[in-house]
C-alpha cells in the first residue's frame, strides 16, 4: 500500500476570492503555515467533508498535498506554493498581506 | 461607433439588475455555489488562483475614450489599479471582490458595456480586425456585421447552452489580422463581380487539438449572412459531442463528420432558415452600418512628421515599428505597445489608460481599439500629430518601439493568476523581453512573432506563433515545449513541435539558440525568422536546441 501524502484542505473565500486553509480548530486561514497538516487519509475525506459542507465562507475546498516544514504545512506542489503568495510579476495578493507574518 | 438603443441599454440594465439579485442570493445562502457558478460565468465572474476575476467584453476590439477612462475609474475603485487585455479582445480585472461585482457591472452599463457570454457554452465576444476602418488594405469595415453577430447571439434562446464555447472572428481585409482560421466561426470578406460577402470558415481552432479550420462556402453573400451564421450554430448545436468535453469544439464535429457532410447539413439547414429572415436584419445592419461611418479626415500638411523622422531617431525607430499604412495617405494607424521590456504584455495601468483616452481624443477622432496581440490602436492619426502624439505616450512609458518584435509577445496571463495553468507564462515573458533587449539584437531579429500559454488550452496562441511556448507540469516543475513555423495570418500554419520541453531555467537560452541559428543562417537581414524556417525546415533548430546527439534521440 502506498503511503498517504500529506495534505490541507483549501479553497477560496466567498466574498473576496482569497485562498484560505483550513486550521485544526475549524478557522479559515490566509496562512499556509497554520492550516491543519492531515496525515491519515481517511481523517483527510472527513477534514474535507467539514470544509466543503461551509458554504458560506469558502468556494471549491480541496486536498492539496503539503509537507511538514519547520514553522509549519508548507506546500508540495509549485501551484499551491504561487497559491501562498501571490502573483510573481506584482507585489499583489497574500505576498503583501502576509508581509507581516 | 455604435451607440445603444434604447432596447439594448435596458436590456443590459435588466441584466446586471438580475445578476445582482443573483450575488445578493448566493450572499445570503439562498444560492449554492453549484447553482450560482453558471449564473457567475454567464455574467463574466470567474474565480482564480488568488481572487475572483471579472472578464469584460470589448465588442470587435472597439472603444471610445468614456469607455476607457470609466475602465480605469474601475481599475481604481474596485481593482488594483490596472487591467489585462486579452487574446480575445476583452478586459480582465484580476482582483474584483464578489459584493463589488454588481457596481462594477452598473458602471459598465454607464458606458455601454458588460460582461455578458464572456464565458460560458454561448457565442463569446466577437473578434474583428483591429485596423477595421482604418487599414489601406480593407474591403470593408467588418465592424458592423460583427455588431449585427453580437446583438444577435446575446441571449440568442437556441444557442444559450452549446456543446461547448463558440469564437468567431472577423475580417475584412484579404491580410487576415483576426486569426480567422482558428476560430470556430472565420469570416473573410471578399469580393465577387464586385459584390462584398464572406468566405465562411468553419472548425479552426487551437486548444488540445489545434486545427485550421475549413472554409465552408467560398462565397456567401453579405445578406446571407445572419442566416447562414445560425444554420452553423444550428447544425452544431445538435450534432456537436456532450459526451466529452474535450471533444465538444466544433472543430472536433468537423474532424469526425468530414468536411462534406457537414457542409451539406450546413447548406440544408440554410435552406430552411433563409425564408424566414425577411430582411429586417438588413435594415438593422444598414442603421448599424451608419453608425460606422468613417470620422471626417482633415486635409493638413505632413512636413512636420517628415522633418521628426528625419531628425529624430527614438521618434522613426518607433514610426518604423509602431505605425501601420492608413487608408487615408495623410494618416497612419497607431500601435501603443503594451509589451514595454519588462512589463506583464496586455497590462495597462488606470494611468495609462486615462493619458490613451486624452491622447485619442486629441489627436485620434476618439476612437480606440484593442487588439488580440494584446496592444492598443490609435487607427485614425494625422501624420502631423505623431510626433506630438509619441512624446506623450512616451511620458507614461507607452512609447515602446516593438510591434512586430520578439518582445511583442501573446502571452496569457498562466499560473500568476489562472486557475487551468500548469506554468507561469509572465515570468518566461518578461525574462525573453529583457534577454533580448540587453543583447540589443531585437531589431537586428527583425519580425517574429512569439507567443505563450501556460497550458494546454492555448489562451496564448502557441500554435501559430512562429515560435510558440507552452508551460507545463512534468512531474511537478514546470516545463516548456517549444513549437516553431506558426503561422497566425492568411497563410496559417500549426508550428511543428521542436522536441522534449526545457526547464524554467533553460527556456530563455533555448530560445536564444534557435533565434542565433537563425541569424547565421538566414540568407539576408531582408529573409524574416518564419521565411527561413519554411525553407530550412525544422532540422538546424533543433540541432541548435538539443545538439547532434540530442537530435537523434529526438528521432
Amino acid at each position: 500500500m502506498s503511503r498517504f501524502t500529506p495534505k490541507v484542505v483549501t479553497g477560496n473565500a466567498l466574498i473576496e476570492g482569497d485562498v484560505v486553509y483550513l486550521t485544526v480548530d475549524n478557522r479559515w486561514t490566509r496562512s499556509h503555515a497554520e492550516a491543519e497538516l492531515i496525515e491519515d487519509e481517511a481523517h483527510a475525506q472527513l477534514r474535507l467533508l467539514h470544509g466543503a459542507s461551509q458554504r458560506q465562507l469558502v468556494v471549491g475546498a480541496y486536498l492539496a498535498d503539503a509537507r511538514r516544514g519547520p514553522n509549519g504545512p508548507e506546500p508540495a506542489h509549485f501551484r499551491e506554493a504561487f497559491r501562498t503568495r501571490g502573483p510573481s510579476n506584482y507585489p499583489h495578493g497574500k505576498q503583501v498581506d502576509l508581509r507581516h507574518v | 461607433m455604435y451607440e445603444y438603443s434604447d432596447f439594448d441599454a435596458a436590456f443590459v440594465r435588466a441584466r446586471v439588475a438580475q445578476f445582482s439579485a443573483q450575488v445578493q442570493r448566493r450572499l445570503s445562502g439562498a444560492l449554492t455555489e453549484d447553482e450560482f457558478r453558471p449564473l457567475r460565468l454567464m455574467n463574466g465572474v470567474y474565480l482564480q488562483l488568488h481572487a475572483y476575476m471579472l472578464r469584460v467584453a470589448i465588442p470587435y476590439g472597439t472603444l471610445n475614450p468614456t469607455q476607457l477612462r470609466q475602465l480605469a475609474w474601475i481599475a481604481d475603485t474596485y481593482d488594483k489599479g490596472y487591467g489585462h487585455f486579452t487574446t480575445r479582445q476583452n478586459i480582465q480585472f484580476n482582483w474584483p471582490k464578489l459584493p463589488d461585482v454588481p457596481a462594477i457591472l452598473s458602471a459598465l452599463a454607464d458606458v455601454q458595456m458588460h460582461a455578458i457570454q464572456t464565458s460560458g457554452n454561448c457565442v463569446r465576444n466577437v473578434t474583428a480586425d483591429h485596423f477595421a476602418g482604418a487599414a489601406a488594405d480593407e474591403i470593408e469595415d467588418p465592424r458592423p456585421v460583427a455588431e449585427l453577430l453580437r446583438q444577435w447571439s446575446t441571449d440568442h434562446p437556441e444557442f444559450q447552452f452549446l456543446p461547448r464555447k463558440f469564437k468567431i472572428a472577423i475580417t475584412g481585409s484579404p491580410n487576415d489580422r483576426a486569426v480567422t482560421r482558428a476560430h470556430d466561426i472565420g469570416l473573410r470578406m471578399v469580393r465577387q463581380n464586385g459584390a462584398p460577402g464572406f468566405e465562411v470558415i468553419v472548425g479552426g481552432g487551437l486548444g488540445r487539438s489545434p486545427m485550421l479550420g475549413t472554409v465552408v462556402r467560398g462565397f456567401l453573400p453579405k445578406a446571407d449572412l445572419l442566416p447562414y451564421v445560425e444554420a452553423v450554430l444550428s447544425v452544431y448545436n445538435e450534432a456537436g459531442r456532450r459526451d466529452n468535453k474535450y471533444k465538444a469544439r466544433i472543430k472536433i464535429t468537423l474532424f469526425e463528420m468530414g468536411a462534406a457532410e457537414l457542409t451539406r447539413r450546413i447548406e440544408a439547414r440554410f435552406a430552411e432558415l433563409r425564408p424566414l429572415f425577411s430582411g429586417n436584419d438588413q435594415v438593422l445592419l444598414g442603421q448599424i452600418e451608419a453608425a460606422f461611418a468613417p470620422p471626417a479626415f482633415r486635409n493638413a500638411p505632413t512636413e512636420a512628421y517628415d522633418a521628426f523622422y528625419t531628425a529624430d531617431p527614438v521618434f522613426r525607430a518607433w514610426a518604423d515599428t509602431n505605425l501601420a499604412a492608413h487608408r487615408q495617405t495623410d494618416y497612419a494607424i497607431v500601435t501603443i505597445s503594451l509589451k514595454a521590456h519588462g512589463a506583464t504584455p496586455g497590462d495597462a495601468s488606470s494611468a495609462q489608460m486615462r493619458l490613451i483616452a486624452d491622447l485619442a481624443e486629441a489627436y485620434g477622432h476618439s476612437e480606440i481599439r484593442i487588439s488580440h496581440e494584446q496592444n492598443v490602436i490609435l487607427p485614425h492619426v494625422h501624420k502631423s500629430d505623431l510626433p506630438a502624439l509619441h512624446a506623450a505616450l512616451s511620458q507614461q512609458g507607452l512609447a515602446t518601439a516593438n510591434v512586430g518584435l520578439i518582445s511583442d509577445m501573446i502571452v496569457c496571463p498562466g499560473m500568476d493568476y489562472c486557475a487551468l495553468a500548469t506554468a507561469r507564462s509572465i515570468p518566461v515573458a518578461q525574462e525573453i523581453a529583457q534577454r533580448f533587449n540587453d543583447l540589443k539584437l531585437e531589431h537586428d531579429i527583425g519580425p517574429l512573432k512569439l507567443k505563450i500559454s501556460g497550458c494546454i488550452n492555448a489562451c496564448g496562441h502557441h500554435h501559430v506563433g512562429h515560435i510558440g511556448i507552452l508551460g507545463l507540469d512534468r512531474a511537478g516543475v514546470e516545463n516548456y515545449q517549444i513549437t516553431l513555423g506558426g503561422d497566425a495570418t492568411e497563410t496559417a500554419a500549426i508550428g511543428e513541435k521542436a522536441g522534449p520541453g526545457f526547464a524554467y531555467d533553460e527556456i530563455v537560452p533555448a530560445i536564444e539558440r534557435i533565434l542565433r541559428t537563425y541569424l547565421a543562417l538566414r540568407l539576408e537581414p531582408a529573409e524574416t525568422f518564419l521565411q527561413a524556417y519554411n525553407r530550412l525546415g525544422l532540422a538546424p533548430f533543433k540541432a541548435a536546441l538539443y545538439g547532434e546527439e540530442g537530435q537523434q534521440d529526438a528521432a
